[in-house]
């Protein structure tokens, strides 16, 4: 049983989710009848797309893309090679940080999690909740205009217009 | 009624199809999938190059900032754009000089927000403490985005919270006498002159535009990286006052109908 | 990456999700949609996305949320569906 679930549902469980979120979302949009609600919808939908690209890039047992600082450095005491960050056969950046405690060796990128679905993504959440203001002021626009936020009340008096031409 | 039967027959297909494609990923977690190193014998990823090389080419710690505001700094510069356009849209749809109009009757027959004036004792006040230490913690998080998770946005929307929690404190006209309109309205057009401004720079100087490595000779730094280390503060700067500004005035127009007379 | 806590967030990220949707005072709707926000903040915080969620939990659980409730302010509070 464990073997099953470590086979064919762990694996893709969580994309699994992610899709789920964004039909939710995307039922919300369709079928809602109040303007409100189907920006909420929109903004589930937006979230959920973002949170499939940055589960693209997440690695097992890997760190943050945030490089450490090391305090010590090769002119520093006696070298705690066991403990230390691995500084395998790199050769140093430049040895005239005298003092300086910035991380001069060579990375491993399987130890370290893709950064660049997140540099994507904090792009898409900012232009989403710039979208989402603009929305937002439409609606209040709206209500300003027909005096309702249903759909099918503005439809009636959307049709109810004469046309100009 | 029929729009719901629509769309769950539209969503059920749409759902399907996306879990069946979806089953194909590589496993959640996988480091050797194509996006995290790359295809064997075919094109390696660009992602290990800037884990591997962003320090050295650039000396800032935080791979994300670097990525961000020195490789990938056009699409950063036009996703502030996109930032001011939409703030100037806002104002564009809603703003009214003339403060004529009605409050809307029927949401205060529903029921109100505010039972009366004792309420804003204990908001207000816990407000107005906490917007220095708010403010402060900014600048922090725009200075440190070289060396902690942070930057010029995180920092940018703090500033811009803090002055919608002191409009939420007493009244919109009281933040509106700390950043007037003509004054947020020049500084979300300052922020976006300081980033174009650092890539004109470059072009003036013989490079291409937002190339920082020339700037070594403005800055006078020993070394092309911390000239890149240096212009991406700057740059940091430039988005976090936009952003700062423009989520002002989107609180204070949507907030007031666009009279910015009355609000919340 | 703690994958018990994945699966807990995501139980509560679609309820939350269900829930916002469903309620038919707006402003409900907007301080759960705030509620969803922060989840999925957490729930980059457990992937290594650090900045992510912090920009998340700022424009997201903060200032969205916020946006919705000054609309809902503005105009009608109660919804038909």
């Amino acid at each position: 049983m464990d073997n099953f679930f470590q086979e064919s549902i762990a694996p893709h469980f969580n994309f699994w989710v992610y899709v789920v979120i964004m039909m939710i979302g995307l039922w919300a949009v369709i079928a809602k009848n109040n303007l409100i609600k189907k920006l909420i919808g929109l903004s589930i939908f937006q979230s959920a797309i973002i949170l499939l690209y940055v589960s693209l890039g997440v690695k097992d047992g890997a760190a943050i893309p945030i490089l450490p600082h090391h305090e010590e450095h090769a002119d520093a005491a006696a070298p705690d090679a066991g403990q230390a960050a691995p500084a395998p056969d790199a050769v140093p950046v430049s040895e005239s940080h005298r003092g300086a405690d910035h991380a001069d060796y060579a990375v491993d990128p399987a130890t370290i999690v893709n950064p660049l679905p997140h540099v994507l993504m904090l792009t898409a959440i900012v232009v989403g909740v710039a979208t989402l203001g603009v929305a937002l002021a439409l609606a209040q626009r709206i209500f300003a205009e027909f005096g309702s936020l249903e759909e099918n009340e503005l439809l009636i008096q959307l049709k109810a217009e004469p046309t100009d031409e | 009624m029929i729009a719901k039967i629509y769309a769950t027959i539209a969503v059920f297909i749409t759902g399907s199809l996306l879990i069946y494609g979806v089953s194909d990923f590589p496993r959640f977690g996988d480091a050797r999938s194509p996006a995290n190193a790359g295809v064997e014998g075919g094109a390696g990823s660009i992602s290990e190059y800037y884990i591997t090389k962003s320090y050295a080419d650039t000396k800032v710690p935080n791979i994300v900032t670097s990525v961000l505001a020195d490789y990938r700094s056009y699409d950063t510069m036009f996703e502030t754009v996109v930032i001011f356009v939409a703030g100037m849209s806002i104002f564009a749809i809603l703003r009214t000089f003339r403060s004529g109009a009605p409050l809307v009757e029927n949401f205060r027959k529903d029921d109100s927000f505010i039972d009366g004036d004792h309420q804003r004792i204990i908001v207000g006040t816990t407000c107005r403490l906490a917007v220095p230490v708010v403010q402060l913690f900014a600048l922090y998080v725009i200075a440190h985005g070289h060396h902690s998770p942070g930057g010029g946005f995180q920092g940018g929307v703090l500033l811009g919270a803090s002055y919608i929690i002191l409009a939420l404190a007493d009244d919109l006209a009281a933040a509106l006498r700390r950043l007037s309109e003509a004054r947020y309205l020049m500084l979300a057009a300052v922020g976006i002159a300081i980033y174009s401004g650092l890539g004109f720079l470059c072009m003036l100087l013989g490079q291409n535009f937002l190339d920082y490595g020339v700037l070594e000779a403005v800055f006078r730094t020993d070394g092309p990286e911390m000239a890149r280390s240096h212009s991406m503060l700057g740059v940091e700067i430039g988005v976090a006052a936009t952003v700062m500004a423009i989520m002002f005035a989107i609180y204070a127009n949507l907030a007031s109908k666009g009279t910015l007379k009355k609000a919340l | 990456m703690i994958l018990s806590f994945d699966i807990i967030l995501l139980v509560f990220l679609v309820v939350a999700a269900i829930i916002s949707l469903s309620v038919k005072d707006l402003l409900s709707a907007s301080m759960i949609f705030g509620i969803y926000s922060f989840l999925i903040c957490l729930l980059w915080a457990d992937m290594g996305a650090v900045d992510v969620a912090f920009t998340e939990a700022a424009v997201g659980a903060g200032v969205s949320a916020l946006f919705l409730i000054a609309t809902v302010y503005n105009t009608k509070r109660s919804s038909s569906d």
